[in-house]
């Protein structure tokens, strides 16, 4: 499959995946073997200071997987900026899902807010990733903020609904200069399949990984949703009509009127 | 000395570095990243930085997430 230019950087997997609610580190660590992914997203957290756990990071190859720690549970410019700089502090590389979310009911981003933190981090020298509305002119604010993607929700994050921003996320990937990764709500390989097959560059997942009895065969599906929607989007898909054009041949039917 | 640590107030006896007290917490230093009273430090200066009464720290690790 073609590549996918993030930043000046080349990826082979078109599909990003998250590392959290997995029933095990053996299952998360499976399910991303599984899926191909090149890039995993985490999050930070205050350590538990009078049970301290081993770090999700002593699973995690990070010769095989670029990390992406998210700004997960910022309610404004502000503290997902701060959470950026400490994950860069933690020795990451300056990438950044930023993610602005003050709603905890339906978890969607906050544009205004995740506009600001762009372009100060973006300034700070990060490579940024944003979580964002499928608002097409949101997104080319955040394209002339210098983001290295825009990555418009298809559903609220965790709901498996799928692709329901579809004419928006259109739209976006009409008018990108920068890759559309189509992040939230994938609930089936069909829904991130149906995203590539409109021109998406790549999709992020975690929940359908992660909530589902079979992490790594969930993987593996995943994995052939997106290679299936990406090599039909670049072969190119038939029109749509509204009658019927048959496939077969209307001559020579064995009746004589 | 009384510290806040991850919004919990403890007690803990002076002199105290910011090694010092990872260690008494059982975190191991290349998992956790550390601000005292809002700036980020620098692992490598841990042992340099001495606690004072009142200080107010965050220790924040990976963990997983979408």
């Amino acid at each position: 499959m073609d590549k996918l230019i993030i930043a000046g950087r080349s990826f082979d997997s078109r599909l990003l995946a998250g590392t959290g609610k997995f029933a095990s580190n053996q299952a998360m660590v499976a399910a991303l073997e599984s899926s191909g992914c090149e890039i995993v997203t985490v999050a930070l957290r205050r350590v538990d200071i009078d049970n301290p756990e081993d770090s999700l990071l002593s699973h995690i190859d990070r010769e095989r997987y670029l990390l992406l720690p998210n700004t997960s549970g910022a309610r404004n410019a502000e503290e997902a900026v701060r959470l950026a700089r400490l994950a860069r502090a933690a020795g990451c590389e300056p990438w950044i899902k930023l993610e602005v979310t003050p709603d905890p009911y339906y978890l969607l981003p906050d544009p205004i807010e995740t506009l600001k933190a762009a372009e100060i981090l973006v300034k700070d020298g990060f490579v940024v990733l944003p979580y964002m509305p499928a608002d097409p002119v949101l997104a080319k604010h955040l394209q002339e903020a210098g983001v290295a993607t825009v990555m418009p929700l298809g559903s609220p994050i965790g709901s498996n609904r799928g692709v329901r921003t579809r004419d928006h996320i259109s739209i976006i990937i009409e008018q990108a200069t920068v890759p559309v990764v189509v992040d939230a709500g994938l609930g089936a390989p069909s829904h991130a399949a149906e995203a590539m097959e409109m021109g998406a560059d790549a999709v992020l997942v975690n929940t359908a990984l992660a909530d589902t009895a079979d992490p790594a065969a969930m993987g593996r599906a995943f994995k052939k949703g997106v290679e299936a929607g990406r090599e039909a989007y670049l072969a190119g898909l038939g029109p749509q009509r509204n009658q019927a054009q048959a496939s077969s041949p209307l001559t020579g039917f064995l009746r004589d009127n | 000395m009384n510290l806040t640590v991850n919004g919990q107030r403890k007690n803990f006896s002076a002199p105290l570095n910011v090694e010092q007290l990872l260690t008494f917490l059982k975190l191991k230093h290349d998992q956790v990243v550390v601000e005292l009273n809002r700036e980020i430090l620098i692992a490598d200066k841990y042992v340099d930085i001495q606690l004072n009464d009142d200080d107010t720290l965050e220790v924040i690790q990976f963990v997983g997430g979408g």
